[in-house]
């Protein structure tokens, strides 16, 4: 081969290396941080309910049966863009859906679900934020899919959309559901 | 007195942000800052990922600060802090991460390309050489055809 060709190919051999960064992180999420969580059993965890705070819920009340946990804060606008689509297809997902109100008041997160609406069977809180790092929380919105046994079986960072559902949650939570009798 | 005003003014801004990034541990002597400082130095914040644990004034920064320092508190080794953190947030939480299957390239990548490099170099001199002794030799050869 001609060596003159040399510096155009190490050009080039450049080029598609950058190329390859550019396309690299506009198809993926930079900022998720894999998790390690996933296969492993849910953290054990007893939070105050919202609405009885006295009252405490976890994981013991969930055991045997598949649960969506959805990380959220009245504090955290991504929510916004998340909750109408919870609101519309939470229900359709066939499963206990978990509202965990992240570093947040009591009466903020009520009068957020009061003026957005509650598409959640049960909202638990952790203000101080400690269960939110036993599941390596980074922050809001993010969303757990829990099986029967209490493994976490997928995490979704960032807002939950329609083709989230539709490609990574509903095939999984049917899975679950078939291999449960 | 103006200007002694805006200095005074911003110098308690600078303070006051200071103080409100770092939230002050009760640390029981000296030895025992520095540790935290040099542990928290090495791990990364999950929400600024540019920022150690140590430097970030995000939240969640705060309460993994409050972790760490509880758990050394509670007599456990840095190793064990670290790994408490990598079972919840992945390899990612570690500045330095470890060598591994997944992480040889980033390791040993730069040695890589230095071979790669230095392979380079040593062809072109080599290669330069040899053309110059074929073109002294083909001069000499000129000359002995001068005479």
């Amino acid at each position: 081969m001609n060596t003159r060709m040399l510096p155009l190919l190490g050009f080039l051999l450049v080029l598609a290396l950058l190329g390859f960064g550019i396309w690299w992180s506009s198809t993926h999420d930079l900022r998720a941080v894999p998790s390690p969580l996933i296969g492993k059993r849910a953290p054990e965890f007893s939070l105050p309910l919202l609405d009885e705070p006295q009252r405490r819920f976890g994981s013991a009340d969930l055991a045997g049966k598949p649960y969506l946990l959805n990380v959220f804060a009245s504090w955290c606008f991504a929510c916004r863009d998340e909750h109408p689509i919870l609101m519309r297809e939470g229900k359709r997902l066939g499963i206990k859906l978990v509202g965990f109100d992240y570093k947040d008041t009591a009466e903020d997160a009520k009068r957020w679900l009061a003026q957005y609406g509650n598409p959640y069977d049960v909202v638990i809180t952790d203000l101080p934020g400690d269960v939110a790092i036993d599941f390596g929380v980074t922050g809001a919105p993010e969303t757990f899919l829990v099986d029967a046994q209490g493994v976490i079986r997928y995490k979704h960072i960032s807002p939950i959309t329609p083709e989230v559902i539709a490609t990574e949650l509903m095939p999984r939570i049917a899975a679950m559901q078939a291999a449960q009798p | 007195m103006m200007r002694a005003f805006a200095a005074l003014l911003a110098l308690l801004i600078c303070v006051s942000n200071v103080l409100a990034a770092v939230d002050p541990l009760p640390f029981k002597d000296r030895a025992e800052e520095l540790r935290f400082q040099n542990l928290t130095k090495q791990l990364r914040c999950l929400v600024c990922q540019n920022e150690s644990l140590n430097d970030s004034s995000a939240s969640l920064a705060g309460d993994l600060r409050r972790d760490v320092f509880e758990q050394m508190r509670a007599g456990k080794s840095d190793a064990q802090i670290k790994q408490w953190l990598t079972e919840r947030y992945s390899d990612f939480v570690l500045y330095d991460p470890p060598l591994r299957g997944g992480t040889w390239l980033l390791w040993f990548g730069p040695a890589l390309f230095l071979l790669i490099g230095s392979g380079a170099v040593w062809l072109t001199v080599r290669r330069r050489a040899v053309a110059q002794r074929n073109a002294a030799s083909s001069r000499n050869d000129n000359v002995e055809d001068d005479w």
